[in-house]
């Protein structure tokens, strides 16, 4: 064994800690229970409410079977139709803004990295918009995006742009105004955690690669990316995630309109469940959806694995 | 914000949830922590004599009602000032007053009630009483307006009526809020209109008047709410109505309907109405003096008052073949409890009562009171801007009392969107909607079994 390798083992331990597995279970025990709680027996509790016409104030909870789960399947009930026009809207918001959501971030933490004067200013004014709420950007940018009487169309037409573009009520425009709005808002979150990661990879690799005549795109591509690897996995999967649960934003800034083309999955489970009290459709619903995101988390996690050789 | 109803696509957010529901469960909290301290006193209260003559006099033993409502807006001071009037003068009996969201409101007290913690009385809307009713959130009043001797003479006949499903009455109607024509009287003053069009040949000509006063655009017909309660009226005002007689089918496809909605677009087709108009800006822009007309909630005219604009209201034009208003209703009702208590019960009805009777006060918060005698006194005539809007209480119409008639008018609401804005034509977004409404419609009688 090499010295130095050998000098890195700071210690042995002679034998397993007292307790073995039962304290590692004591330890995890709070998060355990709450998980169990709040995650475990809601979620086994949604499968058998989608299995009924479930009203929580109704006295007849009619088993309905697969009924909820084949109207989702059928586009010419109200429930499928809905539905899958909605999977639709949240694919498409997806499509478009995580890939921004993945490298905008990137390159501002990339910038926020270097030392420049002010560069503790800057990287908190790119995180700043993500302190606020949904219901605050909401309004803020309603007013700000009015097609009639919005900010963002007065300046535009002074410098030329076509007059009173409908950046709420049209499409694409509807789109456009929501993936802009959900990057301003989220792009500091990814940055400060791609911020982290930078600051991770030892700079001595850096300096090797110089040594080895590595240009600036080349320690890039060869040193910052690798680096990144489980930061960039962490990032996608939950912007990946997140845009899928996009709700608050179409809410508050669209209101799903034109027609209902914005409303988003989320956005319509919850009229489902809460609005119209057809809670078996609405869990339904979330589970078709959530499925979709454990093909998709999965399908992100394979495509970033580590490849051999 | 100038919503006013139950089904806004608004102020869902969670964090909002979360307050109200932490303020209401302390409010519970100390409602359940007042206690009755006198209750023996007077026996347990359960003298049939005093607790049972549904809500004219109460002489039990002293106890705490909770109200929840959801006036959030200038209403809401309104309201609470008449609470405190009612604790002043019923020593024994306590009110608080809880305000929450409409949207929270609805979705909160359902799942209140349920579990045991519901508020004692409340405030609904019309249109969602059969609702709450066959999902039994609230109680049948009928002994309330028998014994206090409220019938169907003090009230507006379609108000009365529209309290009422399953043959019992389930709400004690409050007051209408009909949709109102506001205009700005400079602009009109500018382009020679003397007299407030309300006809469908004067209100043509006052907006071709308005135009060539350099007026571009005098009338924004919004894209979202309130499009679907001029909808609404305009249907009503051709002849056609939303529902079949039994709900079981949408009709608001007919003809009446395409060319109620037919007008709203050629608002915009015609260039009265810029496109697009978003929700609020037709409001905010009217606030602004870019546009001369706009029809919305009597509950404007509280926030009006407030400004320096040049503005009046009238009852909204006559653009059919009759007169027709969207109202909405605010009734009170009493909650569902899981362990029924005779003396809240009948302190409930003898809060609502005094309420009703009261409701002079409720108007001036910007309100058409539902009772005749109060609705013509001196001093309701008083009231400049709700007087003129009452005019319209012979003629206003409600949606019908069906449990779960909101998941259709809610597509009613979308085709008004689609087709103000030009995505689809008012014929094709109508159908449409029908369609899907009437499935709504058959899946919602298996589930609430009508």
């Amino acid at each position: 064994m090499p010295p130095l390798a050998r000098a890195s083992r700071v210690r042995t331990p002679r034998r397993a800690p007292v307790g073995g597995g039962a304290l590692a279970y004591l330890f995890l025990a709070p998060y355990l229970i709450l998980f169990t709680f709040f995650v475990v027996f809601p979620a086994v509790y949604g499968v058998w409410v989608s299995f009924h016409s479930w009203d929580l104030l109704l006295p007849n909870k009619p088993w309905v079977g697969l009924d909820n789960y084949r109207n989702l399947l059928d586009t010419s009930t109200p429930a499928g139709g809905d539905f899958w026009q909605a999977m639709k809207a949240t694919g498409i918001f997806s499509v478009f803004s995580v890939p921004l959501l993945v490298v905008l971030p990137l390159a501002v933490a990339l910038i926020l990295n270097q030392k420049f004067r002010g560069r503790n200013f800057f990287r908190a004014v790119y995180f700043a918009p993500y302190v606020l709420g949904v219901a605050v950007i909401g309004v803020l940018w309603t007013l700000l995006l009015d097609p009639n009487i919005g900010v963002v169309n007065f300046y535009l037409e002074k410098v030329g742009a076509p007059q009173n573009i409908a950046w709420t009520t049209s499409l694409p425009w509807a789109w456009v105004a929501l993936v802009g709005v959900t990057v301003w808002w989220t792009l500091g979150y990814n940055a400060v955690i791609y911020l982290a990661g930078l600051q991770d990879i030892p700079g001595e690799l850096y300096e090797a690669a110089k040594v080895d005549g590595a240009s600036r795109w080349g320690r890039f591509r060869h040193v910052t990316i690798p680096g990144l690897r489980p930061v960039l996995v962490f990032v996608v999967t939950i912007t990946i995630l997140a845009s899928a649960n996009m709700f608050g934003q179409a809410w508050l800034i669209t209101g799903g309109a034109p027609g209902n083309e914005t409303r988003t999955a989320i956005m319509l489970i919850a009229q489902e469940g809460l609005q119209n009290f057809r809670l078996g459709s609405a869990a339904a619903m979330s589970f078709v959806l959530a499925v979709f995101l454990m093909v998709v988390s999965l399908a992100t996690f394979f495509a970033f694995r580590e490849r051999k050789g | 914000m100038t919503d006013e109803h139950p089904f806004e696509r608004r102020s869902l957010s969670r964090r909002r949830f979360v307050m109200s529901a932490a303020g209401a469960g302390a409010s519970l909290w100390l409602a359940g922590c007042g206690g009755s301290s006198t209750e023996e006193a007077t026996g347990g209260g359960g003298d049939e004599t005093t607790a049972g003559d549904g809500g004219k006099t109460y002489t039990g033993p002293k106890v705490d009602l909770a109200f929840w409502n959801g006036f959030t807006g200038g209403d809401g001071p309104f309201m609470r000032e008449m609470v405190s009037q009612f604790n002043s003068e019923n020593k024994n009996i306590n009110v608080k007053m809880v305000v929450q969201q409409w949207a929270d409101y609805y979705q909160k007290v359902p799942t209140a009630v349920a579990s045991g913690r519901g508020p004692d009385v409340g405030v609904m809307h019309v249109d969602t009483l059969a609702t709450n009713a066959a999902r039994n959130v609230i109680l049948p009043l009928d002994d309330v307006a028998e014994s206090l001797q409220l019938e169907e003479g003090d009230f507006a006949q379609t108000i009365w009526d529209a309290g009422i499903y399953k043959d019992q009455r389930y709400g004690i109607p409050l007051d209408m809020h009909p949709l109102g024509f506001y205009y700005n009287t400079a602009h009109l003053e500018k382009a020679g209109v003397s007299e407030v069009p309300m006809t469908r040949e004067a209100h043509d000509e006052a907006l071709e008047k308005l135009k060539g006063a350099g007026f571009e655009q005098p009338f924004w017909q919004s894209s979202t709410w309130p499009a679907h309660l001029m909808f609404m009226s305009l249907l009503w005002q051709f002849g056609g109505d939303l529902y079949n007689e039994d709900a079981s089918q949408a009709t608001w496809n007919s003809e009446a309907g395409v060319e109620a909605l037919t007008w709203q677009r050629n608002l915009v087709e015609d260039g009265y109405s810029p496109p697009n108009v978003a929700s609020d800006a037709d409001y905010i822009a009217f606030k602004n003096e870019k546009n001369s007309f706009h029809w919305d909630g009597i509950w404007q005219t509280q926030d009006l008052a407030k400004t320096s604009l040049p503005w009046a209201v009238a009852p909204l034009p006559q653009i059919g073949d009759q007169k027709a208003a969207w109202a909405g209703s605010h009734n009170l009702v009493i909650m569902r409890q899981k362990s029924a208590d005779e003396n809240k019960l009948q302190a409930g009805k003898v809060f609502l009562n005094w309420i009703s009777e009261h409701s002079i006060d409720w108007a001036k918060a910007g309100q058409v009171p539902a009772r005749n005698s109060v609705r013509e006194s001196a001093e309701f005539e008083a009231l400049e801007h709700q007087s003129i809007l009452a005019e319209q209480v012979d003629y206003v119409k409600f949606p019908p009392a069906v449990p779960g008639i909101g998941d259709a008018q809610a597509e009613m609401e979308a085709a008004v969107n689609r087709a103000v804005l030009g995505k689809q034509s008012p014929r094709e977004a109508l159908d449409q909607a029908a369609s899907k409404s009437d499935k709504l419609l058959e899946d919602n009688k298996k589930k609430y079994g009508e």
